[in-house]
C-alpha cells in the first residue's frame, strides 16, 4: 500500500519553503506534491552592471545616477561606484531609469492565446461552475505571441489563471517570461500555485443561461459554501487516515486512504492554507461577503481582481491584507464595473497598509502596465494624492510578487533578488517610454536595439503577412 | 476684466464645485481670452507659442501673440500650456450604449437579420449617457457614432455586411450632425455576416449596388436585398460619392475592397486596416484613409498576423492618410485616444501627425469641419487646456469649450470619487 502524506506540514510561506527546500527532498516524489515541475534553469550569463541610471528599487526608494550589478542571475550589488567583474556587460544607464521587472497578477497569454480562435480557446472549463480540478497550466500554449510582446513591456513574471466562468475556476500557474517550447520551461521554480475564484455575474450568467444553478448571486456563494463545505469533509477524512497510519499497528494496516479527489485537492488545500485564492470581483459588497466567507471556511484571499470598486472599501482591504489588483481606466462593460473610476488604484493606494496593483487581464494591456500606472498617478494628483514614481512602481513590482507569495525572490531591486530588471529609455510612467533591455535572471531576454535577437514566436515564422509588401 | 491665474487643478476643483452647487451646469462662457499658450490650431497656422485664442459669441473670434482683452472678459493665463482643438473619439457606440452586457442599453447593433443601409443608428443618440459626460470631461468633443455589425447571437438574427449610416455626434449636448458615412464590413466579421466567407460580402454588396442604381431591375427580382429607402440611401453614396466606412485588416481584403471601389465608383476609408502598411502604396495611390488602432500589434485573428506598432509610422510615412479609432466600439475608454496616439509616436509618428489623427482630420473625413478639428477664427470655440503634452498619460484636460462654452469636467465618476475618497481619507471606507 501506497502511504499518502498529504498534509504534512508544508505550511508557511514560498520563502520558508525555499529556505528549507532540502528538508523537502523526500516529499519531492509524492504524487501529491507538483507532478509537472519547472524546468527552468536560467542559462549562465556574464555579469551584468548597469551604470548610473534613476533606480526605482520597488521598495520605495528613488536612487538618482545609481549602479546595480547582477551577478549569477542575482542582483550583487546596488550603489555608487560599484566596479565591474571580469568579463562584465557594462551597460551605460545615464538618463535612464532601471526597474524591477514588472510583474501581472491576471493574465490569460497561453490559455487565450493570439490568434483567438476556438481552436485556441483554453481558458474556462465552463462545464461545471466548480472546477477546482483543473489547472491553467496545462491549457498554456508556450507559442502565444503574445508573451514576447508582453516582453517588449517590461514584464518578467506573470499569473496565469483561468477565466471567471466558474464560481472556482481552477488553479493558476506562476511562469517567467521566457523562451519555451514547454511551459515547465517557463514555470516559476518554487513559486506556489493559486486558486481563481469567481464572483458575481460572469457564474451566474454562464450557468443561468442554461437554467442551472448558478443564476444568481445568491445562488453563486450557496455554490462556494458548497464546495468548501465537501473540502473540510475530504480534509477530514484524509486527517483521520493519517492519524492512522501514525499511530502505527493494526489500526494502520487496516486503514484505508480516502479516495482522492482532484477537485477537492485543490480545495482542501486551500483549507490549509498552502493555496491562496485569486479572487475575480467587482463590487465592494461582494467582496466584503468573500472577506466573511474566507473566515467561514478558513481560506486566504490573495488579491481581489478588477475590483473596480476597491475603492469604496479600501480601508476594510488594507486591514484585512488584502490586495486589489486593478486596471486604471476600465469601466462600464457591465453592470458589476460601473463604478469604476480612475482614481481606483491611487486610493487604494492611500489607505493605510493598501496594497495596490495594476493587472491587465489583457494581451493588450500586460504590454504597457506602467502607462496605466502613470493614468492613475495623474487622476490621483488630480484628486490631491501625490504619488511619486517611486512609490507608484510597487504597483506593478513588489506589490503583484506580495500577492503571488515571490517577494521573496522578485519584484523588487535588493541583494539576492533574481535579476529581474527593466531598463527604460525614459521616466516609465510616461507615454514615450519604452523598454530599451529587459534581463531574467540576469539574462537578457530582450534587447530593443537588436530586434534579430528578440524571442519570437514559432507562430509567426514563416508567415508572409509580416514582411513586405504582398 | 478679470484675471484668474491658471491652471490650478485644486481651484478649479473649487470652481467647479461652486458652480455644482450654484446648479449653474455649464458656464456660458461670454469672452474669455485664454493668454500665453501654446496654441496646436491644426490649421495652415500650426502651432504658436506665447500665443493667445480669444473666444466671444461661442466663436473663436482672434488668434496671435498679443490679443487685447476686450471689456468683461475673463483672461486666463495658460502659463505656456498647451491648447488643442476638442478630440475625436473615434468610430464606435457613443451615446447608443450605456452598459455593454446590458443589451436593454445598446441601441447600436440590428438585429432585423437584413440590410439596411438607412439604418442611423445615431437617432437613438442620448446626451444623457454617462460616458458621454466621462468623454467631454477628458477633452472629447466630438465622435462617430457607427451601427455596429455583429452576427447574431443565441439565435438571434444578425446584422449585415452593411450595418448602416455613421454620424458625427456632438459632445455638448446638442442633436448629432446627420450622416456622414456609409458603414461596409468585409473579413472575417464580413464572413460571419454572408454565408460563412468573405468572398461572398463582395456577391452581396454588388447585388445590392445594382439594385441601387437599377431599381427596376431590382424589383423584378423576388429576392432583392434592399428596401426602397435602402436603395435610396446607397445610391446617394454612389452619386454624391460621400464616404464608406470598409472594415477591413488583411492586406488582401484592403487590396480587394479598393479594387472593388474603384470598380463601383465608391469612396472608401478602411476602418480597422491593422495590415494596412502592407498597402501602403496602394492606399496612397488610391487615395484611401485608413481609420486605425495604433495598438493592434497581435495576430488577433488570421486577419491580422502582420499587425504592428509601426503601423501608423509607416502608414503616415507613406503618404496615406490616418486617423485613429480605438478597435473596441465601446464608448467607456474612449477617452484612451489621445494616449493610443501617444503611443504611435513612441513607435516612429510624428508627434503633429498624431495629434491631427484625433482633430484635423477625421474632422475633414467625416464633414466636420464647420465645427471640429481645428482652432479658426470663425468657427465655434471647440477646444480643450491640458496640463501638459495633451498624448502623455499623466496629462489631463484642465479646461475645455464646446460651441463655446465652458464645460464642466465633473462626471458621476467625480461623484463617485469624492463620495469616497472623504471616506478614505477618513478611515471610514468599510
Amino acid at each position: 500500500m501506497t502511504r499518502f502524506l498529504p498534509w504534512a506540514a508544508r505550511r508557511g510561506s514560498f520563502l520558508v519553503l525555499a529556505a528549507l527546500l532540502g528538508a523537502f527532498a523526500a516529499e519531492a516524489s509524492s504524487p501529491w506534491d507538483d507532478p509537472y515541475p519547472s524546468t527552468y534553469r536560467a542559462p549562465p550569463a556574464a555579469p551584468v552592471l548597469i551604470r548610473g541610471a534613476t533606480v526605482l528599487t520597488g521598495t520605495g526608494a528613488r536612487l538618482e545616477s545609481t549602479d546595480v550589478l547582477i551577478v549569477d542571475g542575482r542582483i550583487a550589488a546596488v550603489g555608487s561606484a560599484v566596479e565591474a567583474p571580469a568579463g562584465a556587460r557594462i551597460v551605460d544607464g545615464h538618463g535612464r531609469w532601471l526597474t524591477p521587472g514588472l510583474i501581472d497578477v491576471h493574465s490569460h497569454l497561453g490559455v487565450y492565446p493570439s490568434p483567438g480562435i476556438p481552436g485556441n480557446s483554453d481558458g474556462n472549463e465552463a462545464t461545471a461552475p466548480v472546477t477546482a480540478n483543473v489547472w491553467a497550466e496545462h491549457s498554456v500554449w508556450p507559442v502565444d505571441p503574445g508573451f514576447s510582446t508582453a516582453l517588449a513591456g517590461g514584464i518578467t513574471t506573470l499569473e496565469i489563471l483561468p477565466g471567471s466562468a466558474n464560481l472556482i475556476g481552477g488553479r493558476s500557474v506562476i511562469l517567467k517570461n521566457v523562451p519555451s517550447v514547454t511551459y515547465q520551461g517557463m514555470k516559476f521554480p518554487g513559486a506556489p500555485q493559486h486558486l481563481k475564484m469567481a464572483c458575481g455575474e460572469n457564474p451566474k450568467r454562464v450557468y443561468g443561461e442554461r437554467n442551472s444553478a448558478p443564476s444568481t448571486r445568491m445562488g453563486n456563494v450557496a455554490g462556494y459554501r458548497a464546495a468548501w463545505i465537501e473540502a473540510e469533509e475530504y480534509l477530514r477524512d484524509w486527517k483521520d487516515y493519517d492519524a492512522k497510519i501514525k499511530a502505527g499497528g493494526k489500526a494502520a494496516d487496516e486503514a484505508k486512504p480516502p479516495k482522492r479527489d482532484l477537485k477537492l485537492d485543490t480545495l482542501a488545500k486551500a483549507l490549509k492554507g498552502e493555496i491562496p485564492i485569486q479572487m475575480h470581483c467587482y463590487r465592494a459588497d461582494e467582496m466584503a461577503i468573500m472577506l466573511d466567507m474566507s473566515k467561514e471556511f478558513g481560506f486566504h484571499i490573495a488579491a481581489f481582481h478588477h475590483a473596480t470598486e476597491a475603492y469604496k472599501i479600501a480601508n476594510l482591504l488594507a486591514e484585512r491584507g488584502v490586495c486589489a489588483a486593478m486596471w486604471a481606466d476600465w469601466w462600464g462593460f457591465k453592470m458589476e464595473s460601473n463604478d469604476g473610476i480612475e482614481e481606483n488604484l491611487a486610493i487604494v493606494d492611500a489607505a493605510p497598509n493598501g496594497c495596490a496593483i495594476v493587472h491587465s487581464d489583457s494581451e493588450e494591456g500586460i504590454q504597457r502596465l506602467n502607462q496605466e500606472a502613470g493614468k492613475a498617478i495623474a487622476k490621483g494628483r488630480a484628486a490631491g494624492l501625490d504619488i511619486p514614481p517611486e512609490r507608484a512602481i510597487r504597483w506593478l513590482t513588489a506589490n503583484p510578487a506580495r500577492a503571488l507569495g515571490i517577494l521573496g525572490q522578485t519584484g523588487t531591486i535588493e541583494n539576492g533578488k533574481m535579476g529581474d530588471v527593466v531598463l527604460w529609455n525614459h521616466d516609465p510612467f510616461s507615454v514615450y517610454a519604452l523598454a530599451d533591455e529587459v534581463y531574467i535572471d540576469g539574462v537578457l531576454a530582450f534587447d530593443r536595439a537588436h530586434p534579430p535577437a528578440q524571442p519570437r514566436s514559432d507562430f509567426m515564422l514563416g508567415q508572409p503577412a509580416t514582411a513586405g509588401a504582398p | 476684466m478679470n484675471t484668474l491665474s491658471f491652471p490650478m487643478p485644486r481651484r478649479l476643483a473649487l470652481l467647479m464645485a461652486a458652480m455644482a452647487l450654484l446648479g449653474a451646469g455649464p458656464a456660458t462662457a461670454a469672452t474669455v481670452l485664454l493668454r500665453n499658450g501654446v496654441i496646436h490650431t491644426e490649421s495652415a497656422r500650426g502651432t504658436l507659442t506665447n500665443a493667445s485664442v480669444l473666444i466671444a459669441g461661442g466663436k473663436v473670434t482672434a488668434i496671435g501673440p498679443s490679443i487685447a482683452a476686450p471689456a468683461g472678459a475673463t483672461v486666463i493665463d495658460l502659463h505656456g500650456r498647451p491648447v488643442t482643438p476638442a478630440l475625436f473619439g473615434g468610430v464606435g457606440s457613443l451615446g447608443v450604449l450605456e452598459v455593454t452586457e446590458e443589451s436593454s442599453t445598446i441601441d447600436s447593433v440590428l438585429k432585423l437579420g437584413q440590410m439596411r443601409p438607412e439604418f442611423e443608428a445615431a437617432l437613438a443618440f442620448n446626451p444623457d449617457s454617462v460616458p458621454v459626460a466621462v468623454s467631454r470631461a477628458e477633452g472629447i468633443g466630438f465622435a462617430v457614432v457607427a451601427p455596429a455589425a455583429e452576427a447574431g447571437r443565441r439565435g438571434a438574427p444578425g446584422s449585415s455586411v452593411v450595418p448602416g449610416l455613421a454620424s458625427v455626434v456632438r459632445l455638448d449636448g446638442r442633436a448629432p450632425r446627420g450622416p456622414v458615412a456609409l458603414s461596409f464590413v468585409l473579413g472575417s466579421d464580413g464572413a460571419a455576416l454572408a454565408g460563412q466567407s468573405r468572398a461572398a460580402a463582395y456577391m452581396l454588396l454588388s447585388q445590392a449596388l445594382e439594385e441601387a442604381r437599377n431599381p427596376a431591375a431590382a424589383t423584378s427580382n423576388d429576392a432583392h436585398l434592399l428596401t426602397p429607402a435602402g436603395r435610396r440611401v446607397l445610391k446617394s453614396f454612389v452619386v454624391e460619392q460621400k464616404p464608406i466606412l470598409v472594415a477591413a485588416d488583411r492586406a488582401a481584403d484592403i487590396r480587394t475592397a479598393v479594387e472593388f471601389a474603384q470598380r463601383e465608383k465608391l469612396k472608401i476609408i478602411i476602418q480597422g486596416g491593422a495590415e494596412a502598411w502592407r498597402v501602403a502604396a496602394l492606399l496612397r495611390k488610391a487615395d484611401v484613409a485608413v481609420v486605425l488602432d495604433p495598438l493592434d500589434d497581435l495576430p488577433a485573428t488570421f486577419d491580422s498576423i502582420g499587425a504592428t506598432l509601426d503601423n501608423a509610422a509607416r502608414l503616415h510615412a507613406a503618404g496615406v492618410t490616418i486617423a485613429f479609432s480605438l478597435r473596441d466600439p465601446d464608448p467607456h475608454n474612449i477617452r484612451k485616444l489621445r494616449n493610443v496616439a501617444g503611443i504611435a509616436v513612441a513607435h516612429g509618428l510624428p508627434w503633429d501627425a498624431a495629434l491631427s489623427a484625433i482633430t484635423s482630420v477625421p474632422a475633414r473625413l467625416f464633414r466636420a469641419t464647420s465645427e471640429y478639428g481645428s482652432i479658426e477664427v470663425g468657427k465655434p470655440a471647440n477646444l480643450v487646456v491640458w496640463s501638459g503634452d495633451p498624448l502623455e498619460v499623466t496629462s489631463l484636460a484642465d479646461a475645455a469649450w464646446l460651441d463655446g462654452e465652458r464645460q464642466t469636467l465633473r462626471s458621476r465618476q467625480t461623484e463617485l470619487r469624492d463620495r469616497y475618497l472623504a471616506k478614505v481619507k477618513a478611515g471610514t471606507a468599510r
